[in-house]
């Protein structure tokens, strides 16, 4: 029974890996750059439902969508100022400019919010799921957090592959050059997948801070960084991957804790997918590139 | 200057005067400061932060080896770092009363070295296996195994020998005489302050010519060309998986010489996010990419700026770190957006019409 | 090229931190103004030294060094400075107890200065920031030393105290750490603390729940990453050895790894703890309390200090921390008069509910003013007669501070103070 309990709760935390992971893919797959702020992003859009639905009083789920509609600005802003400027330089300079963008957020929530702890109000007042006579329970957000990333994998998925601008991302995600000469406007569509990309992070941020009610300056990156691994583990760039490398890496991050040692657990975390990098370099789903001379 | 000095000496060749004006460099700096201390003109900040400046240059051009030259991005360098510290600080606290400061101190730094370099040779092995981004988040999660398994590390020492233990420093079961040597998440304590600038500058110089010398070997030469080009590297011969892990190894060693450097600057030694997660990595990253991918002086020249620039910052107290955030933004973007190197070019032309030619490199 | 580049966009930095750094920080005192100005001016030499001297920067340094001489002599009035410099996390994830810590000393500070301030000296305040990392609490402790502190208020944490102790023992620097609570902060004898120490905590947590009989079969929940809460988390398990209950489980998390608490409090509900310690910090408490509730864990919880501040959690449901236990020196609703003045100057300044590293800044800055007072320190000694008159001075007084009432010293920088042990009760602390 315990075990069940400990999967449940790894599916639970996964979920929020998954969630994240899914906005995370997506930047890396269309502009193939790793978005270190995405972590920053869903945080800052954790303080907005704060300050709206608890601090203003309206209505959590129009909270949301202020929420969604401030992270899709802020995430076209960085992408405008901070990002543009260097597309055709290397990846590595991208690299660190968003770890630039992850500090500037991070400064600016503590010195706008301050460093204090805000207890988060749960968005998702549905009852909890209770089994066998109150053995086991399921929390609501996380049974939300799932339906939610299911819902956004499958839209994402076929986003991407059927409507135009989809179609456009994947033609700038295979060769920029030759989507341009196509005639595809590259950062116009660079911009939107930012837009998509952080409007999720702003659902993420209220799920992450649903499941986990505390929300400081540094919540979104430790986070972040997991999800960032989970990606890796789906195959980074695949929108299915991400989600099944999110909930594994929930899974197997509980189910050591609890079976192996707490203490070491993301040793084991970090192990496992280093093993599964061995055994399949471009993780569970990606795509194997071949290489031409 | 660069100009007058190639004038001057224009019988060797090109890298090698670029070599010799970095050793300058870091020896002429080396000269001022010391001057500069002694005539009291040097405030304790500057004073203080001497050591972590050559601590950083030295893990930003052990870095450099990895990403500029051998051309894979490594965000595991604080790991390697951290084994170098802790092996050393173990060390030198076991032995502190039992041998003289130098000897010790050279000592703990060939085990600090070699510690890292086993380490980073058994990473290797798997890790350069993989590419790009998969490789560099497999040096990440090895930089974060290392941080995560010294932080529950108990190790002590008492007459019947070396206890260790991965639990807590009640199973050691230690005698009566017993000494901690690491204490978990507590770390290393009392570990003899070793470190000074004179000893940070010889490592410093040591470490150039180490690295220097690599580039323009054969092995550099065929490191470089299988960064270039893999397949075409593969197929005149050239044993990718050696060589890959040659550089590599070099490089994890002097990032062990970092971390033995850094280890015996302070009297206590915690394997923090801060100072071993893979925050630092990055930063060492930052290093190295703001100063240009495969340029040392530069590396050298970005992590002395971005070590002083918080430190300098401190007067605007609550918008220190703000600050220091965007001003790395617009540094990154000054440096690396095209758009603004052909900004850079055309005033360079414009102003400065018989330089341009020579001022490629720097 | 590239380096002119470089350094050209740092000077304009620089020369912008002057500028700021002059032009009166809001918020903290006169003397980080020219501290900043100093520093840049060094600043600026070392740099000039890497890539050549050039003029414009050479000036811009002797305008700042004047400045700065200009400055200090302004700061020599009737009764001299006394120069306190404070050193803490002030950005980073434990920026919240730098900050507290930070904001009670200041509150001290002005305390006393509108009473008249120490021996006729009027007293700054000068807070660096460390990061919690011990390089920069060293860099800290430098920059405050260039601006002339007198005696160390600090570190807040334990790793960087204990790596400042080294130095300040070297410098004969005076240091009072108001929270480093690791043994080995006050092992240098220079080196006082305000809080109790780790070993103490665990110790007298053990007792207190054996002597009260609280519970048979007790579950831990610690930082295994944290210097803190090991610290009081082995001292706690060798001392339940010799009581009436017995240790069940031990689960650790790490500070990469403290969002989700499901897994250890599955084991401790399995293993039918009756009892939950927890010695760490309230941020992560709030979570695992809500957690507990959310899988129907009904459990008593125990904690020591790092627990008190998890009332002032903005928007936190308070009904969650009925029955909590806390062993703590300092309790935000206590009901004496100085509490009371204290949580409400706070609260109208910061807009905060203090929390513990609040009051032991505003405890630290009374013992250095006892202390002082006793060694009769005047702005003419130097810091060594400080060190060596305070170190004295240190264990013949008795303060009356928030964290308890009088609490005295002995050479070895241990404060002798009783914890009181509270539980919540209706979201108010409640003696036990």
């Amino acid at each position: 029974m315990s075990f069940v309990a400990h999967l449940i709760n790894g599916i639970s935390l996964g979920s929020v890996y998954a969630l994240i992971a899914l906005g995370y893919t997506m930047v890396y797959g269309i502009a193939k750059m790793l978005n270190f702020a995405h972590g920053d992003v869903i945080m800052i859009g954790g303080y907005v439902v704060f300050v709206t639905a608890s601090g203003l009083g309206i209505n959590p789920l129009a909270a949301i969508i202020v929420s969604m509609a401030a992270c899709t600005v802020l995430g076209v802003t960085i992408e405008r100022v901070a990002y543009r400027p260097l597309r055709g330089a290397s990846p590595l300079a991208v690299l660190i400019t968003a770890i630039g963008v992850s500090y500037l957020l991070q400064n600016v929530a503590l010195l706008v919010f301050g460093s204090d702890t805000k207890a988060f109000s749960n968005v998702v007042t549905l009852p909890n799921l209770e089994l066998f006579g109150g053995q086991l329970i399921i929390k609501s957000v996380t049974i939300v957090t799932v339906i939610v990333s299911i819902i956004i994998m499958v839209g994402l998925t076929f986003f991407v592959r059927k409507t135009k601008i989809g179609r456009a991302m994947t033609a700038v995600s295979e060769d920029q050059g030759a989507a341009q000469l196509m005639g595809i406007n590259v950062n116009g569509t660079i911009a939107v997948t930012f837009a998509i990309g952080s409007s999720l992070a702003a659902v993420a941020g209220v799920l992450l801070c649903s499941a986990y009610p505390s929300l400081t300056p540094y919540t979104g990156s430790m986070p972040g960084i997991k999800a960032f691994v989970a990606a890796v583990f789906g195959g980074i760039g695949s929108i299915p991957g991400a989600f099944i490398g999110g909930i594994l890496l929930g899974v197997i991050e509980n189910l050591s804790k609890a079976y192996i040692s707490s203490q070491l657990a993301d040793a084991i975390v970090f192990s496992i997918l280093i093993i599964v990098l061995l055994v399949k370099p471009t993780g569970l789903l990606g795509r194997k590139v071949l290489e031409k001379v | 200057m660069d100009m007058e000095i190639k004038g001057n000496k224009a019988k060797l060749s090109k890298t090698t005067m670029n070599d010799l004006v970095t050793y300058e460099m870091v020896i002429l700096t080396y000269i001022v400061v010391q001057i500069l201390v002694s005539t009291g003109h040097v405030s304790s900040l500057i004073q203080g932060l001497l050591v972590p400046f050559c601590t950083y240059v030295i893990v930003a051009v052990a870095l450099n080896l990895t990403v500029g030259i051998l051309g894979e991005l490594s965000l595991g360098h604080a790991g390697f770092m951290c084994v170098g510290a802790f092996a050393s600080a173990v060390f030198s606290l076991a032995f502190k009363d039992a041998l003289p400061g130098g000897l010790r101190f050279f000592l703990a730094l060939l085990i600090g070295a070699a510690a890292a370099a086993l380490v980073g040779f058994l990473v290797g092995i798997p890790v350069l296996r993989l590419r790009g981004d998969y490789l560099a988040i497999v040096t990440l999660a090895f930089g974060e195994i290392i941080k995560n398994i010294i932080n529950v590390l108990y190790l002590g020492v008492d007459s019947k020998g070396v206890h260790f233990s991965m639990k807590d420093a009640l199973s050691l079961h230690l005698e009566e005489d017993g000494v901690m040597l690491i204490k978990g998440a507590q770390g290393v304590t009392g570990t003899p302050n070793d470190s000074n600038f004179t000893v940070g500058v010889i490592l410093i110089l040591v470490t150039l010519f180490i690295v220097l010398n690599f580039i323009h070997s054969r092995t550099g030469r065929a490191v470089m060309s299988i960064r270039d080009n893999r397949i075409a590297a593969e197929s005149v011969g050239i044993n990718v998986t050696k060589y890959k892990l040659i550089a590599f190894t070099v490089s994890a060693s002097l990032a062990g010489v970092a971390g033995v450097l850094y280890a015996h600057n302070l009297s206590t030694l915690n394997a923090l996010p801060k100072n071993f997660g893979y925050n630092m990595s990055i930063m060492i990253l930052v290093f190295v990419v703001l100063g240009g991918i495969g340029n040392i002086r530069g590396s050298i020249i970005a992590a002395v700026l971005l070590t002083l620039l918080p430190e300098v910052l401190r007067g605007l107290s609550d918008y220190r770190m703000l600050i220091y955030s965007i001003v790395l933004i617009v540094m990154m973007i000054f440096n690396w957006s095209p758009n603004a190197i052909f900004f850079r070019k055309r005033l360079k032309q414009k102003f400065l019409p018989g330089r341009k030619a020579a001022k490629e490199e720097a | 090229m590239k380096k002119r580049m470089l350094s050209l966009v740092l000077a304009g930095v620089m020369t912008a931190a002057l500028l700021t750094g002059c032009g009166g920080s809001a918020g903290t005192d006169a003397g980080s103004a020219d501290g900043a100005a100093q520093e840049s001016a060094e600043t600026e030499e070392t740099t000039d030294a890497a890539e050549e001297t050039e003029a414009a920067d050479e000036a811009a340094g002797d305008e700042a060094a004047a400045e700065d001489g200009a400055a200090q002599a302004d700061g020599d009035s009737a009764g001299g400075t006394f120069k306190i410099g404070g050193i803490g996390p002030l950005t980073g994830s434990n920026a919240v107890y730098g900050i507290a810590a930070m904001n009670g000393s200041q509150i001290a500070v002005d305390e006393i200065n509108a009473a008249g301030g120490i021996n006729g000296m009027t007293v700054e305040l000068n807070f660096q920031d460390d990061e919690t990392d011990s390089e920069k609490s060293v860099n800290a402790y430098n920059a405050l030393k260039d601006w002339g502190v007198q005696v160390i208020d600090g570190c807040v944490t334990s790793a960087c105290s204990i790596a400042v102790s080294a130095k300040t023992a070297e410098d004969q620097i005076f240091q009072l750490t108001p929270s480093g609570s690791a043994v080995d902060c006050v092992a240098t004898p220079n080196a006082f603390r305000v809080c109790f120490s780790d070993p103490n905590q665990g110790a007298a947590s053990a007792q207190y729940i054996g002597d009260h009989s609280l519970a048979t079969k007790v579950a831990v929940i610690y930082d295994s990453s944290d210097v803190y809460s090991s610290g009081i988390y082995e001292k706690f398990a060798a001392e339940a050895e010799s009581q009436p209950f017995e240790v069940v489980t031990a689960g650790a998390f790490t500070a990469d790894n403290k969002t989700d608490f499901s897994v250890q409090l599955q084991q401790a509900k399995d293993a039918g703890a009756d009892l939950v310690f927890l010695p760490i910090y309230y941020n992560e408490a709030a979570l695992i309390l809500k957690q507990a509730s959310d899988m129907g864990f009904s459990v008593k919880f125990f904690g020591c200090d790092g627990l008190d501040g998890i009332l002032g959690v903005k928007n936190f449901d308070a009904s969650l921390t009925e029955g909590v236990m806390l062993l703590t020196p300092f309790a935000a609703d206590a009901t004496d008069d100085l509490t009371v003045k204290f949580v409400t100057t706070y609260k109208e300044k910061f807009n905060e509910t203090p929390n513990q590293f609040a009051a032991d800044g505003y405890d630290a800055i009374y013992t250095i003013k006892a202390a002082a007072e006793k060694a009769g320190i005047t702005a003419d000694m130097s810091n060594e007669e400080i060190c060596a008159a305070m170190q004295t001075a240190m264990t013949e007084i008795t303060v009356d501070g928030l964290t308890g009432e009088g609490i005295t010293w002995d050479a070895s920088g241990e404060p002798t103070k009783e914890p009181k042990a509270v539980v919540i009760k209706d979201g108010v602390y409640t003696a036990m």
